[in-house]
């Protein structure tokens, strides 16, 4: 069977399109599956779901030529206030604050509508010619060989080609049907994320605050609206889950304050449990895996998507230098260098997330006197502090070509 | 592309795909020219970019340049360069090694013409090409100068010749047969002979006493902390490549 094109993704939710617009933009033809329909492009309803987008990751989307149309809907993160509390006391007295106006690189990062970032991505897939989009299609069967890979559709269909990629989330087929196994560990929490409505501006401030149960994270959206993402042990977190609107926000209300005044629910409220999944392999011959489908983590700093854009721009970048050498871009000689770039990124990350969660998400008041001293710390050191921004806005280790900002 | 006929022998094929797999393997006995072989593509083809004109951003920019590759093995260096377009041949003296390339060949779905024949006998029978790759062989030929003669002549007026070896000192004693061959086993024993080793102001005396005119020479560096292989400007104290040009 003849190639479909270069390069197959299997997953289009939103690190599957942008990888798909990186390597069409640097000459490669691209099959995109995809179970869902596409997206309508009408304005579509906030539904509450919102991302913290990295430096870094805006700097990928405007190279893929994303970011104007994002843009207009995105809130940049002037500040980020990260303090130990407890519900119901308030913030403690130590704080860390970090302001973008210490590093010289611009705001931190920027809050994106789930709806804006989405429609963005998948208006530019269609627009791309060098791109195929298939909808509401599910992977039956895979089969890689010497020269290729080769994806069987419900329909039937074959598609070939010389690498396929598995962006489809923490459940990845993909990586299922190539015998790569997961490991992981549950947090035994569940994230409760919603969108509020509120009475005074937020002037671009997120805030953390490290709570007993779990974080609770206020990230500023366009206008008087912010992104909630709030961590409870799953029991008590699905009881909440339950409640009627109204006496979910009962409960909020006492852990969040009232600095932004009078709060109320916007859209639809979700829930994410908070487990980690890292694939054992992120490649194999003529595969590659990236986002979730390679590591799914607890999303305590909105490091998911910000990981997944990584992966992105590494994985094109690998593929793109390939081809420019004429090496064979589905072997396994070319995807370790892909591997080796983000395994030991995303094991630090993920270690370090956990960790951070571990030391706040307690009571015992050895730990909590360490953390506000270590804050308040932390906050006396300017050195530090910028060190800290530059990590939050995802500038630091050896980055992608596309999320410093320039072409591959 | 169009994959050729086989040429291979059916009874031996077994054998030449496991040669094949070996040769492929980037964890088997050829790994350290698998570590080294994105350095020295990522030089060979600036040089034929820059020497002919041609944009690496875009599909098979080597296309209506013919190619020839002398000590092809199970080619590493052939199959990158079909891929970018060229009309490539392989030449190996080891006979051994062409049906392992041909057979790896054709299941790439890349042509390419291997030969079992000498730089001396194509050029004795009059064959030229506009690019010559001459990499990690002058070391192991008993008469360079000869040998050197014999690639010029196989250069088209205008033609591009790069020539890679080894240097002649302590530490590329130390890193090329005491460490490569000896300590960490990359290399088979006996691969190397010192006194073989050219020095570069050696190596471009001779490219220049062939007839060739050498444009530019850069070193191909091993970073043990890193573990991978850059090109570098200054340092060509072990593993280096030169670029020479036929004037037409």
């Amino acid at each position: 069977m003849k190639n479909t094109s270069d390069i197959l993704i299997v997953g289009g939710g939103l690190n599957g399109p942008a990888l798909a617009l990186a390597l069409a933009q640097t000459g490669h033809s691209v099959t995109l599956v995809d179970a869902q329909p596409l997206a309508s492009f009408e304005d579509a309803d906030f539904d509450g779901r919102g991302y913290a987008l990295a430096l870094a990751s805006q700097r990928l989307l405007a190279q893929i030529g994303i970011w104007d149309q994002v843009a207009e809907h995105a809130q940049p993160m002037l500040e980020i206030k990260a303090s130990d509390g407890t519900a119901g006391e308030g913030p403690s007295p130590f704080f860390l604050h970090f302001d973008h106006r210490e590093i010289e690189e611009g705001p931190m990062g920027y809050m994106a509508e789930d709806r804006y970032l989405r429609r963005a991505l998948l208006q530019a897939v269609v627009a791309e010619p060098k791109i195929t989009m298939i909808n509401e299609r599910r992977v039956i069967d895979q089969e890689i060989d010497q020269t290729g890979a080769s994806i069987t559709l419900d329909d039937g269909s074959e598609l070939r080609g010389k690498l396929l990629v598995g962006s489809d989330g923490r459940q990845s087929g993909t990586a299922k049907r190539a015998g790569i196994a997961r490991s992981g560990w549950d947090y035994g929490q569940t994230a409760l994320v919603c969108a509020i409505d509120h009475e005074k501006p937020h002037h671009g401030i997120a805030h953390q605050f490290f709570m007993a149960p779990g974080p609770l994270a206020i990230l500023p959206l366009p206008g008087n609206h912010s992104s909630i993402v709030w961590s409870e042990k799953t029991e008590t977190a699905q009881a909440i889950h339950a409640l009627e609107d109204a006496d979910y926000m009962a409960v909020l209300r006492p852990r969040f304050g009232d600095f932004l005044g009078e709060i109320s629910l916007v859209g639809k409220r979700f829930t994410y449990p908070l487990n980690l999944t890292i694939a054992n392999s992120f490649v194999a011959d003529r595969l590659a895996l990236v986002g979730d489908a390679a590591h799914g983590m607890h999303p305590i700093a909105g490091q998911g998507l910000n990981a997944g854009l990584r992966d992105v721009g590494a994985l094109a970048e690998v593929i793109t230098e390939a081809t420019r050498r004429g090496e064979d871009i589905g072997s396994l000689l070319v995807l370790e260098r892909y591997q080796q770039w983000r395994r030991f990124d995303t094991a630090a990350l993920a270690a370090t997330t956990d960790m951070v969660n571990r030391l706040f998400s307690n009571n015992n008041p050895l730990l909590r006197l360490g953390r506000d001293l270590g804050m308040g710390l932390v906050s006396s050191l300017p050195g530090l502090r910028r060190g800290f921004m530059r990590e939050a806005a995802g500038l630091t280790g050896d980055l992608p070509r596309l999320l410093q900002g320039k072409s591959i | 592309m169009q994959a050729p006929q086989s040429t291979v022998d059916p009874s031996e094929i077994a054998k030449f795909e496991a040669m094949a797999a070996e040769w492929w393997d980037p964890k088997g006995k050829f790994k350290p020219l698998h570590m080294l072989n994105p350095c020295r593509l990522d030089y060979i083809t600036r040089q034929i970019a820059a020497e002919f004109h041609r944009d690496l951003t875009q599909p098979e920019p080597f296309k209506g340049l013919r190619l020839l590759d002398i000590g092809c093995g199970g080619g590493l260096l052939c199959e990158p360069m079909a891929r970018l377009g060229a009309d490539v041949t392989g030449a190996d003296a080891a006979a051994g090694n062409l049906p392992v390339a041909q057979l790896h060949a054709e299941q790439s779905g890349l042509k390419i013409d291997y030969r079992h024949t000498t730089a001396e006998d194509m050029a004795a029978a009059g064959e030229q090409f506009d690019v010559v790759l001459n990499m990690e062989v002058v070391e192991h030929v008993a008469d360079p100068l000869s040998y050197l003669t014999a690639t010029y002549d196989l250069l088209k007026p205008g033609g591009l010749e790069i020539c890679s070896t080894i240097n002649r000192n302590p530490k590329s004693y130390a890193m090329a047969i005491f460490g490569a061959e000896v300590i960490m086993r990359w290399l088979p024993r006996g691969t190397h002979e010192w006194h073989k080793f050219i020095t570069p102001d050696e190596l471009v005396e001779l490219l220049s006493k062939a007839g060739l005119t050498p444009v530019d020479r850069k070193g191909f560096v091993f970073n043990p902390i890193s573990w991978n292989w850059s090109i570098s400007d200054r340092d060509l104290s072990v593993n280096y490549v030169t670029s020479s040009i036929k004037k037409s």
